[in-house]
């Protein structure tokens, strides 16, 4: 526009860059604290430059745990909380996009009302229902199983309200073009329409798994076992015990590694990270 | 709306529907019903019987000064994360709006806060403020400070929604951006012919263009203040120190967990579900809004 464009330009990346930097700051210090010996920081004497303990503490982390809170590797916990991502990222959507293409592309009994049934558990999160949902899991023998972690997340209906969306733009006429070619209902879900929702499944799958990966109230209430706990249970059990037994620089590794995955995706995946953001939250 | 294409079959989309179905009725509405009923109902210690007790839980739970404080501070803290949150990101998402060399680069280094999950973000905030070994307590305490989160309650909240805040920035952020972008250019510029200062711009201009995009963060950032703080709080605090940080959530967990009184625990689970079904009554009224604005 008009006035003095060049100084309110290097205010504007004063300005991002000091925002960078407050945003970035408690991550700096954790990976700085997770290459320095626990001594220094129990005294509150911790460098704020990097230590020279990087392969020593994370090696430590991954393969064995803390020696005194949890003993559990971490390496195993971010496995339990990689299988509990993908399988509700993965199960949402299967359940989700063939309810979806029932309901748009079918006229059954109850239609509706099924499509209102599954509306309406948009409202709930399950935090508001975790008793009653940890008595059903514990009396299907599901708790400290994968099953019992994923399945109380996939009850939800972003998903299939986005497919229904989508399919409702799918033109007609790709249905009539595919019944002419003599395809069946089953046929014409394979070869036309996934195809066209691959983009809307990327984008639903990048949101899912960041959802999934960082789930903390429902798998702190039904893993028991240790080798069960996903890695943000875990976390938190290291620094249970009194101040002077937390292992800090294994306590702030873990948090990096918790981090890693979900902040990896969001980077490399930005642009469906993005359309996956804005089309869940409408 | 309905298509006008379809498939004749009755038992296939049955079968389609079939899976979702079930998850639902089981993992969904079973529960959720079984809260509500569980909130009338008054169980013995050792949970073998139950007695129908009508609203005798919603009435002990109201009568309860903790309960109130709960609400109170809940809101608050749902408030103080809110607006902070929220004019810290509108600030940055202003400034990135600007036609600046390396927007992109600014929006990836802005964003990625989002994926970190509410606990970590605790150990993260109660590391660098902790009392004894914190690297930012020192300098609190080098201002004079008497900081210690671990004893002071107001202490503790003030942590709380710092943290809490920090998380949300980049959520707030990249809405805030893409309803800036929405705003077509021109407006500003016939503003800026019209002889408005930057600053006059800002708030006769962008600000109201931009008032839906922030109503409807207003409402998420209250529904996350109201859930997903209990990571935070459960990693930093524990709700204490006394109950000075237990907020909704944190109270049925604990109550239900610890103090095992289920039933009170189911009724607060109740009082909850209608909170969140209120306010997203009022975000779908407003989206419905917003495509007509």
């Amino acid at each position: 526009m008009v006035e003095d464009e060049g100084i309110r330009r290097y205010v504007a990346h004063f300005i991002l860059w000091v925002g960078i930097a407050i945003v970035a700051f408690p991550v700096y210090i954790a990976i700085v604290a997770s290459t320095q010996d626990n001594a220094l920081i129990a005294n509150g004497q911790m460098s704020l430059l990097p230590g020279g303990h990087f392969f020593e503490v994370y090696y430590q982390t991954i393969f064995v745990g803390t020696s005194g809170s949890t003993r559990e590797p971490v390496g195993n916990m971010m496995l339990n909380s990689l299988v509990m991502a993908l399988a509700i990222a993965i199960g949402k959507i299967a359940i989700s996009i063939i309810s979806a293409y029932a309901i748009v592309y079918f006229r059954f009994p109850f239609r509706m009302a099924i499509f209102w049934i599954i509306f309406i558990t948009l409202m709930l999160p399950v935090e508001v229902r975790i008793y009653p949902t940890y008595k059903i899991v514990a009396d299907l023998h599901m708790l400290d199983s994968y099953a019992g972690l994923a399945l109380p997340l996939i009850a939800s209906a972003t998903a299939t309200l986005l497919f229904r969306q989508f399919f409702m733009t799918v033109p007609d006429e790709l249905l009539e073009a595919s019944r002419i070619d003599g395809a069946g209902p089953l046929r014409f879900f394979w070869d036309t329409l996934l195809p066209l929702s691959r983009t809307n499944m990327a984008a639903l799958f990048v949101i899912l798994f960041i959802l999934g990966w960082n789930q903390y109230l429902w798998p702190l209430l039904i893993t028991t076992r240790d080798d069960m706990q996903t890695i943000q249970v875990g976390i938190r059990k290291m620094i249970t015990t009194t101040d002077a037994l937390t292992e800090w620089p294994i306590v702030m590794a873990t948090a990096v590694l918790a981090m890693l995955p979900p902040v990896f995706v969001v980077v490399a995946m930005q642009k469906l990270f993005v359309r996956g953001l804005v089309e869940t939250e409408k | 709306m309905q298509k006008q294409a379809i498939f004749q079959s009755k038992l296939l989309p049955c079968a389609l529907v079939a899976p979702q179905l079930a998850i639902v009725l089981i993992f969904f509405y079973w529960p959720a019903l079984q809260a509500v009923i569980q909130s009338f109902l008054l169980q013995d210690a050792f949970g073998l019987s139950s007695t129908f007790v009508w609203l005798d839980n919603y009435i002990e739970l109201f009568k309860d000064p903790a309960y109130f404080e709960a609400i109170v501070r809940t809101f608050f803290f749902s408030f103080a994360i809110a607006v902070s949150s929220l004019s810290f990101a509108l600030l940055l998402a202003v400034m990135a709006d600007k036609p600046l060399r390396g927007s992109m680069l600014y929006r990836t280094l802005l964003i990625w806060p989002y994926a970190v999950a509410p606990p970590v973000v605790g150990v993260l905030w109660i590391f660098m403020l902790h009392p004894s070994l914190g690297v930012l307590s020192r300098y609190l305490r080098g201002l004079g400070v008497d900081w210690n989160p671990l004893l002071d309650g107001n202490q503790a909240a003030a942590l709380i929604i710092l943290a809490a805040a920090w998380k949300q920035i980049s959520y707030n952020f990249l809405f805030f951006l893409a309803g800036l972008q929405a705003i077509p250019k021109s407006v500003f510029e016939a503003a800026a012919i019209d002889g408005a200062r930057p600053m006059r711009r800002f708030w006769t201009v962008t600000f109201p263009l931009l008032s839906p995009t922030i109503f409807f963060l207003l409402v998420v950032n209250i529904v996350y203040a109201f859930f997903d703080t209990f990571g935070i709080i459960d990693t930093m605090t524990r709700g204490g120190p006394g109950t000075s940080t237990v907020t909704l959530v944190y109270k049925v967990y604990s109550d239900g967990l610890l103090g095992g009184n289920l039933g009170s625990s189911a009724a607060q689970s109740v009082i909850l579900m209608v909170m969140v079904i209120v306010l997203t009554g009022i975000q779908f009224r407003f989206v419905e809004r917003k495509v007509t604005y």
